[in-house]
């Protein structure tokens, strides 16, 4: 029998990046907010501090900061002929776990999404007609727009400080800048951090070749700054350790360096950690949620009732917390009907390895998100009419890390281990570099979230079910991608180039990218989608689901940036409309 | 966890009646503003550092005092009868501040500040007391005096206060101003700064002759506080001084260890004004304590292996030249590095330290333990090296310092 704890206003499922975001906005309101965080509580001088943070084993290879499968995990399958495998090892993505979420252990790549990207379908549908697109895709508009997003990323840029260049402000290009991307109404809060000699001579050969190549947008900071919550971030040191590694430096935006340290300050925010949420608990009508229940460590059920419940967890235990607990239509494949576990995408990546006999790169001076990239091939930016599919990416020379364990690049032919191996890592190490792409992943009717009829967690509770491969639309745009990708690496003057587009069936195994998304997408119609633009579910409307389970289906940039933006509009209608007058902001 | 912090009303209350309220002896001690001006003096005299015992109720004592001649536990002071000073006549408690001595006449320990607590007014004790009498009453007994024998016998103050205690209120200096008399009553009065920041001769009592000069306490060196510009704080404007009290850090200087204490209860909640009457009266003290001679030769080979050390560790932070991040790392090339005891410095890298945390700098960022990775040799030459470069000067860290205060720590002293 669970423990009945006093009510709250809010009650937070997971305080990564969405929950701390919102725990201070409506802190910040006079609520009272419960977070309740299924992993530990993390801060930089105790949990990796710049005396031991760069420990690839630690880290990158032992999973430090990462969910352990043995807590919970998913099972997976490729398609629904198959019967799902629980997964055991992290491979494809590396789901996140603890205070600060996956933003203690993201790279920093801070980036917003075209204007056309959030109007997918209609846009592309008039420019190419129905029939282009393919029969079973099932992409959707978001039911925002990019102008309805611009206060709510730019109020996250200067949370982070994000370093870069604007390459459209109030609608005038600047040189420099990315010249596709949408409007902004204010430049970057710091300026682009430096490159090194790969980005230079990349962005070089773009430029020669007709391109635009900016800065990718960092959350790595170029120097100190000091955020509209008086916290302040150091200037990023280039030790190349961001990606699956917390920054003992605070330079590395996260919610641990931008929100915690004013979220603790307030007197009515309270956080327990190590407390995993097992339902989200419901009145007798169903139409109302009456708080959550949780288990703690020593194995405690409690029950923490709320008049307001925001789903923050990962993405794809947001779909299982609400398939759990019975909240809106489950979606069923065979009919394309029902709407929780709907339209689940990925990421489409792939790169060029080049090998150069005259340079030397020196690619340890690497942070997570600098880099030089081009964006022409990305989203709509060009004309797919003769290529036969739709999507695109950015692309370019971004150096994250030339860590030891994993960032060794060799030729092709060269033995995976042994003498011949050490001899090519020590040829190739300082003169290789692997520019990459980083495609969108539409979604399909056959992708798609569902509890595991077999295997459970330790609770008993059904395991999320994921079935997902790729489709012929996305490998198509891998293999053009790659080939511009390709075309100019080639002008950089390697000695030889090793293209790795992404094709084959969807693999777990490898890493490629920690971009899951949908499972409880946002949209205009609650028949095919299970929240309204606000992240409010349509079901319950006391209830808010977070995160990048709402994307329709994802475009061909890094997803925190728009999760941070729709969770800051979120946290603005709750705060401006909600407070006022609980109840359904978007009547269908 | 549950994190209380004062409601932005509450201090903002507080710093209105601060400024407003004009000193009355007649006040009534049931009045709101009289109450409430205790309690903003209760927060300068930072009272609730001693007697209140980190998460136990407020004022209830209990927490012990480390003194070089034994443990002594603060008092309750809440309004209880029996255990805390409900009983205590309104005399009784301007004695307990201005004489020394407690209900009875019995003696006070020096522990309690009242060589620096005789300088307030009657009329600001009694605003004070009137805070006192309106906390939750706690039945807490607590015995105060763990000393050993002889030192238990508390008639022995009576001599001690012949030799250094001078009682008397604040009188005001004539030809200075407002500021700077308002600073001079609360850094010498209820702010007790020279209780941390001024030597101590054998018998506990401060050396006069070097006042606010700094002092090895607790594990940490409280430095120099004068106007010395290497080790004091010359260098520094009014502003720097003011914002390092309301923010914990300025330009060259962040605070942790029990200076971050100091600002969390006490300097924080000062008003603006009173931060640079404060500022003022120390921006006017005299140099002195400062050191002389040469910087340690950067060709010395401690100074070699202490720079490649620095550049491995402390650099990616601290900055190549020291001059570290303005609100986050704190700059190497300032007074605190410069301290005639390296203390401080030894502790921090030994065990790590906190900046503090405020309303104004949330921040609070953290510098590691390096006690681990470093030996004692390596932890001496990295300091030896940050104490005498940039412009730096200040004598040599020898190993066995280090040695010495990492068995203190491993021991939990200045815990």
């Amino acid at each position: 029998m669970a423990t009945r704890l006093p009510a709250t206003d809010v009650v937070i499922v997971g305080l990564g990046w969405t929950g701390s975001i919102l725990a201070h906005e409506l802190a910040e309101a006079g609520m009272r907010v419960v977070a309740i965080e299924r992993g530990p509580w993390r801060d930089t001088p105790t949990d990796f501090p710049p005396s031991y943070a760069q420990d690839e084993l630690r880290y990158a290879i032992r999973h430090d900061l990462f969910l352990r499968p043995a807590q919970t995990t998913l099972t997976f399958r490729n398609n629904a002929n198959q019967s799902a495998l629980p997964v055991r090892t992290w491979g494809s993505f590396l789901l996140p776990n603890g205070v600060g979420g996956g933003g203690v252990h993201w790279n920093g790549q801070t980036w917003r999404f075209l204007p056309s990207d959030f109007t997918l379908q209609s846009h592309l549908t008039e420019r190419y007609g129905k029939n282009f697109l393919p029969p079973d895709m099932t992409i959707q508009d978001w039911g925002v727009t990019y102008d309805e997003l611009e206060p709510h990323y730019d109020k996250f840029e200067y949370l982070c400080g994000t370093s870069g260049i604007a390459g459209n402000l109030k609608g005038q290009r600047q040189d420099g800048g990315n010249p596709f991307e949408g409007a902004r109404s204010r430049p970057y809060p710091t300026p682009a951090q430096k490159q090194p000699y790969g980005p230079t001579l990349f962005a070089q050969a773009a430029r020669e070749m007709g391109y635009s190549p900016f800065a990718q947008p960092s959350g790595n900071l170029s120097e100190g700054y000091t955020n509209p919550l008086g916290v302040t971030l150091g200037p990023c040191t280039y030790c190349g350790f961001c990606e699956r590694h917390g920054c003992g430096n605070y330079s590395k935006a996260s919610p641990q360096t931008t929100i915690l340290p004013a979220l603790i300050r307030q007197p009515s925010f309270e956080a327990r950690t190590n407390c995993e949420v097992t339902r989200i608990n419901m009145d007798a009508q169903g139409k109302r949620a009456t708080g959550v229940t949780y288990v703690d460590t020593d194995g405690q059920e409690m029950e923490q009732p709320a008049d307001l419940v925001l789903l923050c967890a990962f993405q794809m235990f947001n779909v299982q917390l609400l398939l759990l607990s019975g909240i809106g239509k489950p979606y069923d494949p065979r009919s394309g009907e029902g709407v929780i576990g709907r339209n689940y995408s990925y990421q489409v990546t792939s790169s060029v390895q080049a090998f150069f006999d005259d340079k030397v790169f020196n690619p340890y001076i690497a942070s997570g998100a600098i880099g030089m990239c081009i964006d022409e091939f990305n989203g709509d930016n060009f004309d797919h009419g003769p290529h036969g599919f739709v999507g695109g990416g950015y692309m370019g020379m971004v150096q994250p890390n030339a860590r030891p364990i994993l960032a060794t690049i060799v030729p092709p032919g060269t033995p995976s281990w042994g003498a011949k191996w050490k001899s090519a890592v020590k040829d190739n190490y300082l003169s290789a570099i692997a520019p990459s792409t980083h495609g969108s992943c539409y979604s399909y009717r056959d992708a798609y979230l569902d509890l595991d009829p077999a295997y459970k967690d330790r609770f008993g509770r059904p395991l999320i079910r994921l079935t997902f491969d790729y489709h012929e639309n996305e490998h198509k745009m891998s293999a053009f991608l790659t080939d511009r990708l390709a075309e100019i690496v080639q002008k950089m003057g390697p000695r030889q180039i090793v293209k790795a587009p992404r094709s084959g069936t969807y693999s777990m195994v490898p890493y490629q990218t920690t971009h899951t998304c949908g499972g409880a997408i946002m949209g205009s119609d609650p028949k095919t989608s299970a929240l309204n633009t606000y992240l409010q579910s349509w079901d319950v409307p006391n209830l808010f689901v977070m995160g990048a389970s709402a994307f329709p289906q994802n475009a061909g940039y890094n997803p925190t940036g728009t999760v941070a933006a729709l969770a800051y509009r979120a946290a603005d209608a709750i705060r401006t409309q909600y407070m006022k007058n609980p109840g359904p902001l978007v009547h269908a | 966890m549950r994190i209380s912090a004062k409601t932005l009303f509450g201090a903002a209350l507080l710093a209105v009646l601060a400024m407003a309220t004009p000193v009355r002896a007649d006040q009534d001690p049931q009045e709101f503003e009289v109450i409430q001006r205790g309690r903003y003096l209760a927060t300068a005299g930072d009272c609730t550092a001693c007697h209140t015992t980190p998460g136990e109720p407020l004022f209830a004592g209990g927490r012990a005092i480390d003194t070089p001649f034994g443990k002594l536990l603060a008092p309750n002071i809440t309004p209880d009868g029996a255990t805390g000073i409900g009983n205590w006549s309104d005399d009784d408690f301007v004695r307990s501040l201005q004489v020394g001595t407690g209900r009875g006449g019995v003696h006070l320990y020096p522990a309690m500040p009242y060589t620096y607590y005789t300088k307030v007014t009657r009329a600001d004790a009694l605003a004070i007391r009137a805070y006192l009498n309106t906390v939750q009453p706690i039945r807490h007994e607590v015995h105060s005096n763990q000393l050993p024998f002889p030192l238990n016998q508390r008639v022995a103050m009576l001599g001690w206060n012949m030799l250094f205690f001078t009682p008397g209120e604040f009188r005001p200096v004539a030809g200075k101003s407002e500021a700077w008399n308002r600073g001079a009553y609360l850094v010498e009065g209820l702010e007790h700064c020279g209780a941390c920041h001024t030597g101590k001769n054998v018998l506990g009592g401060d050396q006069r002759a070097r006042g606010l000069q700094g002092n090895d306490l607790q594990g940490w060196f409280a430095p120099n506080l004068t106007g010395d510009q290497r080790r004091g704080i010359g260098g520094w404007s009014e502003d720097a001084i003011a914002s390092y009290l309301k923010y914990g850090w300025n330009d060259v200087a962040t605070a942790s260890g029990p200076m971050a204490e100091v600002i969390t209860d006490s300097t924080s909640h000062l008003t603006d004004a009173d931060l640079h009457a404060i500022a003022a009266y120390l921006h006017d003290q005299p140099p002195g304590g400062g050191g002389s001679g040469q910087a340690v030769s950067a060709s010395e080979p401690a100074m070699r292996t202490g720079q490649a050390i620095y550049v491995d560790q402390c650099a990616a932070c601290h900055t190549a030249e020291g001059g570290g991040i303005v609100g986050l790392f704190p700059s190497l090339r300032a007074p605190s590095i410069q301290q005639a005891q390296p203390t401080s410095l030894i502790r921090v890298v030994l065990a790590g330290a906190r900046s503090v945390a405020t309303d104004g700098a949330p921040t609070g960022p953290g510098m590691p333990s390096f006690g681990w990775k470093l030996t004692d040799e390596q932890v001496a030459d990295v300091l030896t090296y940050i104490r005498n470069s940039w412009g730096n000067l200040a004598p040599v860290v020898g190993s066995g310092d280090v040695r010495h205060q990492r068995q203190s720590l491993a021991q939990g002293d200045g815990e």
